[in-house]
């Protein structure tokens, strides 16, 4: 590939979805381009940037995106946030939120829907007590295609043995096959929509948790600070925001601060916090 | 060092399994099928079993059952490794006690992933 051809991509994803990739990773732009030059009738990634410079074809485009960007996810993630979740998060919005009785959690860059349905599966074991309550969970990303698989809630047999406890695959999926389907009361429970992090995230409203867990790392610094930004002005002055094991808002944004004790989960920093509830 | 007995009959397969275990470091001892497991476990009583389902002499879920029922036969974490991938068996082991089921094939993430649940890791 000619770095003239690199650069034009490199600067379309940027543009598009803010994923950063290096000269380094030019072997994985083959890599993952080929199928889609292939899936259009090109004749190889030379042809295929052509089309794309000729063309502003925006299925290509999109086709483009959704190739480049990583959906791997697992249920539990790291297994402690979602402890964090049932242990901290709930028992203080049970508390926070009994006057209004609901509150609502979004799932940013959800990928496959493995994360919030996680949360749905510790919600519907906390049922009894949220009998009454108004929960809204929803769940976005930037890639279409991702986001039916999340919808349909079919997982392969290794989907499913990575993070889910065998007790909850038993309780909440049907086997198809080799694939398991998630129950459609879990499912119920949450609602996928597309949008990209580049965007104002303001239509969605206000939250009171947001998982935003291994997407940043794609990002560069200014697009950390200003997704960081834009997210923080969409939380409950009390909301917690959750980033990835390898992410941090340390030296990226002032408008988050660290819960003491609890790593990976974030507050609003006094600094953003008057803001909000005067905002509010 | 925790102490891991693995249990199939497929010698190919403990070998991997105790690569990767050991990788963990657990310590490791093997078994050939249930009957073979259940002397294993009266000599000395490992910390976690990765038990194979069809086995000769004596199946995977004859010597949970059985261990289930010995005094001291709760202690152990077992960890179902098998073909044996449809819900009937999973629930099956569930209710015998299993506390884990990885169903073949599988990969060291999968089990790295298991025993972290189980709190081996
Ligand atoms: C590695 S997955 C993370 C999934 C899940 N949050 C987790 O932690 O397991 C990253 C996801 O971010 C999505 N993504 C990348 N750039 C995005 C953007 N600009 N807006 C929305 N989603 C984006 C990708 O489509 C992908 O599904």
């Amino acid at each position: 590939m000619s770095p003239q051809d690199f650069d034009f991509i490199a600067q379309l994803l940027k543009q598009r979805s803010g994923l950063t990739i290096g000269p380094d990773k030019a072997y994985l732009l083959e890599s993952r381009l080929n199928p889609v030059a292939r899936k259009h009738g090109f004749n190889g990634l030379t042809d295929l940037i052509q089309g794309l410079r000729l063309r502003g074809d925006q299925t290509l485009t999109r086709d483009v995106v959704e190739a480049m960007t990583t959906n791997e996810s697992f249920f539990f993630r790291d297994t402690k946030p979602f402890d964090q979740f049932k242990r901290l998060v709930l028992p203080h919005l049970l508390e926070k939120r009994a006057a209004k009785r609901s509150f609502r959690i979004w799932s940013a860059a959800c990928s496959s829907g493995q994360e919030a349905y996680s949360l749905s599966m510790i919600l519907k074991e906390f049922e009894a007590k949220l009998a009454g309550w108004r929960v809204e969970m929803i769940a976005t990303d930037l890639s279409t295609e991702i986001l039916d698989k999340a919808k349909e809630g079919v997982y392969s047999q290794f989907e499913v043995q990575r993070g889910l406890p065998v007790q909850l695959l038993v309780k909440h999926f049907a086997q198809e096959g080799d694939r398991w389907r998630i129950a459609p009361d879990i499912k119920r429970m949450v609602t996928f929509r597309t949008f990209n992090l580049l965007d104002d995230p303001a239509p969605l409203g206000q939250f009171d948790v947001v998982f935003l867990r291994n997407v940043l790392i794609y990002f560069d610094q200014p697009t950390k600070t200003k997704v960081l930004e834009r997210v923080s002005r969409q939380m409950a002055p009390d909301g917690f925001l959750y980033l990835g094991g390898a992410e941090t808002v340390l030296g990226i944004s002032d408008k988050f601060q660290v819960f003491p004790g609890e790593r990976g989960i974030y507050g609003l920093s006094a600094a953003a916090q008057p803001r909000m509830a005067a905002t509010a | 060092m925790k102490r891991f007995l693995i249990v199939d009959d497929s010698k190919v397969v403990r070998m991997v399994a105790r690569r990767i275990l050991e990788g963990l470091n657990f310590e490791t001892a093997e078994a050939e099928n249930g009957e073979l497991a259940l002397e294993a476990c009266r000599s000395q009583m490992p910390d976690a079993v990765l038990l194979d389902w069809n086995m000769p002499v004596k199946s995977g879920i004859e010597f949970l059952r059985e261990l289930r029922g010995w005094p001291n036969g709760a202690e152990p974490k077992i960890v179902f490794c098998t073909t044996e991938n449809d819900l009937a068996h999973i629930q099956e082991a569930i209710g015998a006690g299993a506390d884990e089921y990885i169903m073949k094939p599988f990969d060291s993430e999968i089990l790295e992933s298991k025993l972290t649940q189980i709190g081996l890791l």
